[in-house]
């Protein structure tokens, strides 16, 4: 439980500290403070399989970006700037130079939306869940629209070396340029390993995918 | 027309076709689904699971051998129609706000003098839980065709409408998902699947209108708190427990938001 008593201790600091930035009161009517939502959360969520209860406890950028109508705001420019700096300097580049894998491989990735739910067992390779939100090649008709679409990515843009860092940012942490994105963040949080990200780069940006033919 | 308009007319001509043939290919998929989904309303097997549910409610069960057929659900002792429309609700005797299954739990315990524990332990679909389906299927019948009527009015409805309203957009583990990050939209999809934007009425009143559901696909009858189980297993969270306070948050949130919509329950799924 010390998890919770920090994630309270946090909504205690944190929501203030939030109020006073933004010189605005906390959007949540009177019943929901800090104090009440931490206390509902303690008693209404368990252990099950991989997904623990420290899933509960939020880093800054969830916090922040939790009370979207502050978030969104004008007066969270600066905070927004922050929040994003904070997580480009969490990105790691490819530790050979090499920024593209097989476009075939990042096919199947973005296929497969397996992995961290607690019907899932840690030892699997997780999947990229990328067809859930967005439309990549013309052939899967099955997408989702959360994302925008992403044909004819690399077509359009090109291999130049501010794509490529770009393209990567964006995979590696989703935050680093839209601090509440609605894209996970699947390098900074382990979900996906760097050579998945080299496939995925491919598929969007190697001329031979089906991505851009 | 000069060069350049000329120029511009093309391209504008095939990108509009481009367009037009992409929405034509979408349109014909959706519309597939919608057929699909359309033929599954002409016999629901969640009937058979309102029958099962009324033979559970009017059983004498539990140590006290008795029925629970004097459960005060909101309308008072023993009234069923109408009373799903109107949960979740603050209930004086228990001083909390409850959902059906909460409320069914105390009923099941002060009535019949069940020890409920096994009933918030096992898992959806198993015994002893299955019955809580049975009879969600059988109590949420009782209101088909009704206009949801929920509106928090007492303070602790109205404190439970804004936890709810809080854990909607409450954002965690290594996704960093909230409920808001696929319902907080109008018009997305995950997949093929069509996701309604919880925050509005008419999204709301999609969800919440019509759970509990048959689904055809796992041939299992869904409550609504085994949905919202579902959803927090995709958001990466860790399980929430059977009818706990973060459920019937959500729940109010949403029933709150889908005000004046028939319900539909129960309903039917892919």
């Amino acid at each position: 439980m010390k998890h919770v008593a920090l994630l309270a201790a946090f909504l205690l600091i944190a929501g203030p500290a939030a109020a006073q930035s933004t010189g605005k009161p906390a959007p949540w009517g009177p019943g929901a403070d800090d104090a009440a939502f931490a206390q509902m959360l303690k008693a209404s969520f368990k252990d099950k399989g991989i997904a623990k209860l420290d899933r509960l406890n939020q880093d800054e950028t969830q916090a922040f970006c939790s009370d979207p109508g502050t978030a969104s705001g004008p007066a969270s420019a600066a905070r927004r700037e922050k929040i994003e700096a904070a997580n480009l300097a969490t990105v790691k580049w490819p530790s050979d130079g090499k920024w593209l894998g097989d476009w075939r491989e990042g096919e199947k990735i973005a296929q497969s939306g397996r992995g961290n739910t607690w019907s899932d067992k840690a030892d699997q390779p997780n999947g990229g869940n990328c067809y859930n939100c967005h439309q990549i090649t013309a052939e899967e008709i099955s997408h989702g629209t959360i994302g925008p679409s992403l044909l004819g990515y690399g077509k359009m843009r090109g291999q130049g070396e501010d794509v490529l860092k770009a393209t990567w940012a964006k995979i590696y942490n989703a935050k680093s340029s839209n601090a509440c994105s609605n894209m996970p963040r699947a390098g900074h949080m382990g979900i996906l390993g760097e050579a998945q990200i080299k496939h995925l780069m491919a598929l969007l940006l190697d001329p031979q995918s089906s991505v851009n033919k | 027309m000069d060069r350049v308009s000329m120029g511009i007319a093309a391209f504008l001509a095939v990108v509009a076709a481009f367009a037009t043939a992409a929405y034509a290919q979408k349109d014909k998929a959706q519309e597939g689904i919608e057929a699909y989904r359309e033929a599954l309303q002409d016999g629901n097997p969640a009937e058979l699971y309102e029958a099962t549910g009324e033979e559970l409610w009017k059983k004498p069960a539990g140590p006290k051998n008795a029925t629970l057929e004097a459960c005060d659900l909101g309308l008072g002792a023993g009234v069923v129609k109408g009373a799903y429309a109107r949960l979740p609700r603050y209930f004086a005797d228990t001083d909390k706000v409850q959902d059906l299954e909460s409320r069914l739990l105390t009923c099941m315990s002060t009535l019949q003098g069940i020890d409920t524990k096994p009933y918030v332990e096992a898992a959806f679909g198993t015994p002893p839980k299955e019955d809580m389906n049975a009879l969600a299927a059988f109590v949420s019948g009782q209101s088909k065709d009704i206009p949801a009527a929920v509106t928090p009015t007492h303070p602790k409805e109205q404190a439970m409408y804004e936890l709810g309203k809080r854990m909607f957009f409450y954002q965690g583990g290594p996704y960093d998902f909230a409920c808001a990050t696929c319902h907080g939209q109008e018009g997305m999809r995950i997949r093929m699947q069509e996701l309604p934007y919880i925050s509005s009425n008419k999204g709301a009143a999609a969800g919440w209108t019509s759970w509990p559901a048959y689904r055809v696909s796992s041939g299992q009858m869904w409550s609504m708190q085994w949905r919202l189980n579902d959803c927090f297993r995709q958001q990466r969270f860790p399980e929430p427990v059977y009818a706990s306070d973060a459920t019937v948050a959500l729940s109010m949130y949403m029933a709150a938001n889908a005000l004046g919509a028939t319900m539909k329950t129960p309903g039917i799924k892919r």
